[in-house]
């Protein structure tokens, strides 16, 4: 039975390898040798793009775990004036595009703006690689946050009561016990968000700061080199890979897996803490939404006639289109690709979902320019044998289909099912699959009937994770659509680079307002039996 | 297996929408936004019956599209904002010669390719705008005479990374050399007011803010602000004026949007016709309207924005020049260390 499950799992990586080839595009550049303009790059730009990019992933990282972890703890054990509207408002910041955050900041502080003339004090300038770094903070200090809350919401209270009676206090709990056991969960926030900050390019081009990605799009579009923009990018995505993989080999000894329990019990906070813990918790919810929300509103509302107009409601049908398409792709991928290496861990396995996995890491119209060359490549060779059997030609049969967007949205989210299933599959005992199997389960079985009910969690957050990402993707969007399909980040996208704020304000709000919809879906099944 | 089903499905679908073949109809790839395009090709659409359909992107993204579509390619206008992309696109072969006298007589040879590849649709100029209470226009006379000392910490300018200031700096290398540029480019690096930061329409409300004096910018990004909906981006615009760069010596700086034909394009004669239509002068006159860019004749009538800035000397390097020289430009930008 095990061997033809075996056997039948080859077309898995056979689908891991066509996952992996838009990326494996990008790797393959190295393989023409140097490209032309490394000399000049490394004596001029290089180092500081390597520079700035390397802050902001430093300041990104360590401001989102800040947030993220501390916050998913805080209304995950303690109980607190306005935690339950904390707990679902602080992934709101989620929805909003990095680009569009880093706009409406501007404008929000704009010295001929409605908040200075309202204000006698000078603002500050948030334009700047600090700046940067705290826009991208404010908007994916969410996915720590989810996937941290997942982690401490399904720890077993054992742990931390035994912790407990054994006299560690609440700092030591949190610090020796909850976030070791949460670490898998924290690191998989962590490398999505240093992944998005490494391939963000809205935000720093906006901003004036040279990174990386801004280095990569000037070397192709500026210089017209673009085997050494690849290669930049490659570079790029073997670092992540690198970074990821020290972080794995660390770990690589511990397999955690705590059974049964209850969900940890949480303290009252009384005093000053009562009133402390959520103005702070509140404060990314107003940076990264509430404040922008209002500043796109004040642009919004004298347009709102917008929303009658024609076509207005195909760009929001196909947004949640391949927005849902996507986000059950790469469900479904990723599920496969995890799954079966929890059943076979050989190298070959590892390496396609590893490969698979690191679309998130390339800037967007790299990695989409990749999907671009493989459905090409594909179109041509279909036309080829269809031509050699005297067939004809049926032309392009994936190029330029809404095959072609999913396809490539999908390849960019892979990581985020991959990396969030992964940290739950971790968590799963053995013994499940142990004694499933010794019931004389088939594999199939058991991931139907043991291990997608215990995963609950973490696919719902992928899900909902892939879903918003996409509805917030612009690249592969952009290329790769068929004739007349628009969708809102692409309307908002096109607005706002030609500084056209006030005109991309509606379409962002509703990008704002569709992404809202699966995150309440979400904080409902998610926290069914947890009520105060 | 149920994803595969549905995978298949999509397959299929995808199969039966690449199989609709209405009898007249023209693909368009605009790295012009839709916004700034669509209205015109409607008007096309509804005059020739003719249908189009447009996708919108990144022109580099859009010409990688195109060659890896290859002899399927169902791409029949290319549309860029910029002549260096233009040029780019023939020299990776996937522009085709037109060869059409008429197009040849609406469009100035300088704003053309040479042999007939592409032609440039609308004329967008670089201008120097100024804060008339603190500049004296008298002291402004070129793009060169920014390196002057009198404007140390009063100049804002945009990234280097962006098109704009890289054109310009293209088309100074063809009139004064590389090694002059790059002494400018330094030049200019050290006259900045402060580290490049926003679009163009953030160096005018820089300029208006009191941040810097003078400001490199498109003329229709001012337009644009001038005509706005909103009071305040109204009230900012108002408080900056034009200065027309290089009028005694080599005109001001322009760019032009334009088009060519892929070598593979299924619908020719249609492209030829819309290449045609948005060559027309009602076509012309719209750029002038709605984008408040320039046409690419001067014999249509423009409106009173672009009217009130008065007529201006254009710089006659063909255009053709910028696509070649625009990787040399980069180059001496990062040198000269221009963010």
């Amino acid at each position: 039975m095990t061997e033809a499950v075996r056997r039948r799992s080859w077309l898995l990586l056979l689908l891991a390898l066509l996952m992996a080839a838009p990326v494996l595009v990008v790797l393959a550049s190295w393989l023409a040798g140097p490209a032309p303009s490394w000399a000049h790059l490394a004596s001029t730009v290089l180092p500081g793009y390597v520079g700035h990019s390397l802050f902001l992933a430093l300041f990104t990282g360590a401001g989102t775990l800040l947030i993220g972890v501390g916050s998913a703890w805080l209304v995950t054990s303690y109980r607190f004036p306005g935690r339950r509207i904390l707990q679902w408002t602080l992934l709101l910041p989620m929805a909003c595009p990095a680009y569009l955050i880093a706009y409406t900041w501007t404008g929000l502080l704009a010295s001929e703006g409605w908040l200075q003339q309202a204000l006698p004090v000078p603002l500050p300038d948030v334009r700047h690689a600090t700046g940067a770094g705290l826009m991208l903070v404010l908007v994916l200090y969410p996915y720590v946050y989810l996937l941290s809350r997942a982690a401490f919401v399904n720890q077993s209270a054992i742990a931390l009561e035994v912790a407990r009676t054994l006299g560690a206090g609440p700092w030591r709990r949190f610090y020796r016990v909850a976030l070791p056991l949460a670490r898998p969960a924290i690191i998989a926030g962590l490398a999505l968000v240093l992944m998005e900050t490494l391939a963000d390019y809205g935000t720093v081009a906006y901003f004036g700061v040279p990174t990386l990605s801004t280095g990569i799009y000037r070397t192709w579009f500026g210089l017209g080199d673009r085997l050494a923009a690849a290669q930049m990018a490659a570079t790029l995505l073997i670092m992540m890979a690198t970074l990821l993989w020290v972080e794995r080999r660390a770990r690589a000894g511990q397999r955690i897996s705590l059974e049964g329990g209850r969900t940890p019990a949480s303290t009252r906070l009384r005093g000053w803490h009562a009133l402390l813990v959520p103005l702070l918790l509140a404060l990314p919810v107003v940076g990264g939404f509430v404040l922008p929300v209002i500043q796109l509103l004040y642009w919004a509302v004298p347009r709102m006639e917008q929303v009658m107009a024609p076509g207005y409601l195909g760009l929001l049908i196909n947004s949640v289109l391949i927005a849902g398409l996507t986000a059950a792709a790469a469900l479904a991928f990723g599920l496969l690709l995890v799954f079966a290496r929890r059943l076979f861990d050989d190298r070959a396995r590892q390496l396609a979902s590893r490969v698979a996995a690191f679309g998130y890491a390339v800037p967007g119209t790299v990695l989409a320019v990749g999907a671009v060359m493989v459905l090409g490549t594909l179109d041509q060779g279909i036309n080829q044998l269809t031509a050699s059997i005297g067939l004809g030609t049926p032309g392009l049969v994936f190029s330029g289909t809404l095959f072609a967007v999913v396809f490539a949205c999908t390849v960019r989210f892979l990581t985020i099912p991959v990396q969030g299933l992964e940290a739950g599959m971790q968590s799963l005992s053995w013994h499940l699959d142990e004694g499933a199997r010794s019931l004389g389960m088939t594999p199939v079985r058991m991931l139907r009937r043991i291990h997608l009910p215990l995963l609950r969690v973490p696919l719902a957050t992928s899900a909902l994770l892939v879903f918003v990402d996409t509805l917030k993707e612009l690249p592969a969007t952009l290329v790769l659509r068929p004739f007349d399909t628009n969708t809102l980040a692409v309307r908002a996208f096109e607005l706002a680079s030609d500084e056209r704020l006030a005109d991309a304000a509606l379409p962002a709000l509703t990008i704002l307002l569709a992404g809202l919809v699966p995150v309440l879906l979400l904080t409902r099944s998610m926290s069914p039996k947890e009520r105060d | 297996m149920r994803t595969l089903y549905a995978l298949l499905c999509l397959f299929t679908l995808a199969i039966l929408a690449g199989c609709d073949n209405s009898p007249q109809q023209v693909n368009v790839y605009s790295a012009r936004k839709e916004e700034l395009i669509k209205p015109l090709l409607d008007q096309f659409a509804e005059e020739s019956g003719i249908q189009v359909n447009l996708i919108t992107g990144k022109a580099d993204a859009l010409m990688e599209r195109i060659k890896s579509e290859g002899e399927f390619s169902p791409a029949d206008l290319l549309i860029t904002v910029d002549a260096g992309r233009l040029h780019r696109a023939r020299e990776a072969g996937l522009l085709s010669k037109i060869d059409s006298r008429t197009l040849d007589e609406r469009v100035p040879a300088t704003l053309r390719d040479p042999d007939g590849y592409w032609y440039g649709l609308s004329v967008r100029a670089r201008v120097i705008v100024y804060a008339p209470d603190r500049v004296d226009p008298a002291a402004l006379a070129s793009y060169q005479g920014l390196t002057d000392e009198q404007w140390q910490g009063r100049i804002c300018i945009r990234s280097s990374d962006n098109i704009y200031n890289q054109s310009l700096v293209a088309s100074l290398i063809a009139h004064d050399g590389a090694e002059a540029t790059e002494a400018w480019a330094r030049g200019v690096v050290a006259n900045m007011a402060r580290d490049p930061v926003g679009g163009d329409r953030d160096q005018i409300r820089a300029v208006a803010a009191g941040e810097c004096d003078l400001a490199v910018v498109n003329t229709y990004y001012l337009g644009m602000m001038l005509t706005s909906d909103d009071q305040a981006e109204r009230d900012v615009a108002a408080q900056v004026a034009v200065f027309w760069p290089n009028q005694a010596s080599t005109g001001t700086h322009i760019n032009v949007s334009g088009a060519g034909i892929p070598p593979h394009a299924p619908n020719r004669e249609a492209a030829l016709k819309l290449l045609g239509f948005l060559l027309s002068d009602q076509s012309q006159a719209w750029y002038a309207r709605t984008n408040f860019e320039y046409p690419v004749r001067s014999n249509i009538s423009v409106n009173d924005t672009l009217n009130s800035w008065g007529e201006f000397r254009q710089d006659e390097l063909p255009l053709v020049k910028l696509g070649e020289l625009n990787a040399e430009a980069v180059r001496l930008l990062d040198r000269a260390g221009w963010k």
